[in-house]
């Protein structure tokens, strides 16, 4: 639907909108365009910008504090910079200047070089393993897919110093060796274990959402290619791949933005100065606290990267959403 | 799998190559690491994982910087705000940094009855041995073994105020607890406002400033055998020693005309950030709060009334005494320190722990520009401390009738710690005092 169809019923005459009213008491189709135009009329238009202006309201007065010297935050409120207008750019000067570990510029490499990989992964990981488990007939499937799927109930808290110990101590069973452990406790530069540890926490979540949104695909198609001579993997890469994009794009940004704000899992899987961004804005109050006043800066150049990312994949994110909801 | 179409094989081999540049790329990004003044591959690295972060793991580095350049070795200090609840986890999963440094002499002890913290070279032991008083040794020895040496230290119980004020309400400092008391009530009277104000906030460990007030005021009543044998869990919470400290400290703390000035009621307390007192006493509505030497940083952004800085000094606009005494003539100081501990016995990491055991890392750590640091080191010259308030602190560090102990709550086992914080937090909040103490005292059953 456009913008004109939902326009539309608006101007039409008298007998229509009577003809629509018959529709709505016979919950034929005719209901969901008026809900729809319900929705878009002006009056929800403007409380869905109030709404979001007042949601917008404390991420403004951080904004505008990242702006204020820290002892005029100290004393006022964030409201009086309208009337008195004091703003200083120090804030973000000092915390680009910032270093006890890491620089700011080092963190914010740090993090996509984290991010990137533990985005990438697990969609690969689950693309196949989704597609698999909708569109491929192996004994065991329903139960393996359960198995899956419940590991989501898993509190990766519990998992991170088994995770941790397998990693630094390997698995051993007798004198055999089943894992020898990666041997990478505190070597720099090393991201393996944080890539690693992303892609198993994501994995579960990652191939439901796919297998949901692979599975939804009309049979129709698929019979069309194994008729025309197509394998597994050119049914999966020619055909469910492109399909499936809006659904990649929205679990990635789903992964994207997990990753970035991640804390507990950097803290525990990197060292030194393999860090990412969000150490660093916890180091930036200084262990009593009292550089407090960095934090609305740090904070703003910590979230350009996610907004950049969430504008850019917008359009997907809601294609995403809605892609479940009007197929057929 | 069957034959595969030219196409889709060639964006396999493209995905391949793509994942495999980033990464070559990325190896690339982070081995360039501009920060590290190493000079030569040849150069040894140790790591150092420990609590302080942001200024404080500035100046840390600051202090070893000139050594790591004349001994070839590079030292590598990852700070973490959560180092207490993290470096059990990387114990148990046996991811360890040549060095840690621990903020607590429990959290100390854990990491020793793990057996992964090893113990120190005879070298480093004779400086421990040479520089620190008894009861400093006694927190990084474990059944007649050193494992580790003190580095740098804080001395809490300082009563922060404004001289100016004093002089105007006609208040000489006090000294004794009772004084004080009654001077608070002098205030009170004079201006008809609360005169003392405290915050309790701070996260998770919310609590931690009341749970050290109370054991500056049990120390100092009590004595050191019952400080001793309280944080051993000998004597209980419930024990009359105990609660006198919590009468006496209520005295002030729960007296609705005393606290908590320029923030509200007594359950204010709770709500209040420990650092937020720094700005009600610099622009002159808190007469009086406790906090240790460290709360001098957070001046440094505070106005007065007039709209100035204030000048931490005697003669300035903020200056602090030692909380006095509850038994005169008693000259026994609470305070906080970091304990370094090698898990490995690498030479490196040996020659490490030597170095920061020694007078020459405490004289460099206090001489840090604009540092915050101080050290228990009997090598330290106190002369070289330029901030006054500091090297009064070494002074009392130093003078050899001063009693140190450990705050409480840092020397307790961590379930104590926790419910220590809490309780304090309840009792403030209203819970009658036996009944705090009560349940205080029952986290000792979980504690082994």
């Amino acid at each position: 639907m456009t913008a004109t169809d939902i326009d539309r019923p608006a101007a039409t005459s008298h007998r229509a909108a009577r003809q629509r009213e018959r529709a709505i008491r016979k919950g034929e189709p005719g209901a969901f365009s008026e809900s729809k135009r319900r929705l878009s009329s002006p009056g929800a238009t403007i409380a869905a910008i109030i709404i979001a202006a007042i949601w917008t309201v404390p991420t403004l007065g951080l904004f505008v504090t990242s702006f204020r010297q820290p002892a005029d935050i100290n004393t006022t409120g964030w409201w009086t910079v309208f009337t008195n207008p004091n703003l200083t750019v120090s804030n973000y000067v000092n915390t680009l200047n910032f270093t006890d570990t890491l620089t700011v510029g080092q963190s914010f490499v740090n993090s996509l070089v984290i991010v990137i990989p533990a985005t990438l992964f697990p969609i690969a990981i689950a693309l196949l393993a989704a597609y698999a488990f909708a569109w491929v007939n192996f004994r065991g499937k329903n139960v393996l897919f359960i198995a899956v799927f419940s590991l989501q109930v898993v509190p990766i808290q519990v998992a991170l110093v088994p995770l941790l110990s397998l990693f630094s101590n390997g698995v051993t069973i007798g004198n055999w060796a089943v894992f020898p452990g990666l041997n990478l406790n505190s070597v720099d530069g090393s991201f393996a274990r944080i890539w690693i540890a992303h892609t198993i926490f994501a994995l579960p979540l990652a191939i439901f959402l796919l297998h949901n949104f692979i599975a939804a695909l009309p049979v129709d198609i698929m019979e069309a290619a194994r008729i025309d001579g197509a394998s597994h993997g050119q049914t999966f890469f020619r055909i469910v791949l492109p399909l499936a994009r809006p659904a990649i794009a929205s679990f990635a940004i789903l992964q994207f933005l997990w990753v970035w704000n991640d804390l507990l899992v950097a803290t525990i899987f990197t060292s030194g100065s393999n860090f990412p961004i969000t150490k660093l804005l916890t180091d930036l109050a200084g262990t009593y606290g009292q550089t407090w006043y960095l934090l609305s800066a740090g904070t703003f150049l910590a979230i350009l990267v996610p907004l950049v990312v969430f504008f850019a994949l917008q359009r997907y994110f809601v294609r995403g959403l809605l892609a479940g909801a009007t197929k057929g | 799998m069957v034959s595969r179409s030219p196409s889709s094989t060639r964006r396999i081999v493209a995905a391949v190559a793509v994942t495999a540049t980033g990464m070559l790329v990325l190896a690339g990004c982070t081995t360039a690491n501009p920060g590290s003044g190493s000079t030569s591959g040849a150069s040894k690295t140790v790591t150092i994982y420990g609590p302080d972060t942001g200024t404080e793991a500035t100046e840390l580095n600051a202090s070893w910087a000139a050594w790591e350049k004349t001994n070839g070795i590079t030292i590598k200090y990852t700070g973490d705000g959560n180092f207490t609840t993290n470096i059990a986890t990387k114990i148990q999963g046996n991811d360890l940094p040549d060095i840690g440094m621990f903020p607590q002499p429990g959290l100390l002890d854990a990491a020793i009855q793990s057996g992964k913290v090893q113990k120190v070279a005879s070298d480093t032991e004779a400086n421990v041995k040479k520089n620190f008083s008894k009861d400093w040794q006694g927190y990084v020895t474990s059944k007649g073994a050193m494992y580790g040496t003190p580095l740098d230290a804080s001395v809490k119980g300082y009563i922060w105020y404004m001289p100016a004020d004093f002089k105007k309400w006609g208040i000489d400092v006090p000294k004794s607890y009772a004084d004080l008391v009654s001077d608070i009530g002098k205030i009170q009277s004079t201006t008809s406002a609360a005169p003392f104000c405290a915050g309790f906030n701070s996260g998770t460990a919310s609590g931690w400033p009341g749970a050290d007030f109370l054991a500056e005021v049990v120390l100092s009543s009590a004595g050191p055998t019952t400080y001793d044998s309280w944080v051993a869990g000998k004597t209980k919470f419930t024990d009359p020693a105990i609660d006198k400290a919590f009468t006496l400290l209520g005295q002030i703390l729960q007296n609705p005309k005393y606290v908590n000035a320029g923030f509200g009621d007594v359950a204010s307390i709770n709500s209040t950030a420990f650092a937020d007192v720094a700005a009600k006493v610099a622009d002159g509505s808190c007469a009086m709060t406790n906090q240790a030497t460290f709360l001098e940083a957070n001046f440094s952004t505070t106005k007065t009334a007039a709209g100035a800085t204030p000048k931490v000094g005697s003669d300035g606009d903020v200056w602090a005494f030692p909380l006095p005494s509850v038994t005169s003539g008693s000259n026994a100081v609470v305070g906080g320190g970091d304990f370094a501990a090698a898990f490995n016995n690498n030479a490196a990491t040996q020659k490490v722990m030597a170095y920061l055991s020694s007078a020459d890392w405490a004289n460099s750590l206090i001489t840090v520009k604009d540092g915050s640091f101080i050290s228990a080191n009997k090598g330290v010259t106190a002369s070289k401390e330029t901030d006054p308030l500091l090297q009064t602190a070494i002074k009392t560090l130093q003078s050899s009738d001063t009693t140190f102990r450990f705050g409480a709550d840092d020397a307790m086992p961590t379930v104590v710690e926790n419910a220590f914080w809490k309780g304090i937090v309840d009792w403030t909040n209203g819970m009658p005092q036996a009944q705090a103490e009560a349940e205080i005292q029952a986290a000792w059953a979980n504690a082994k």
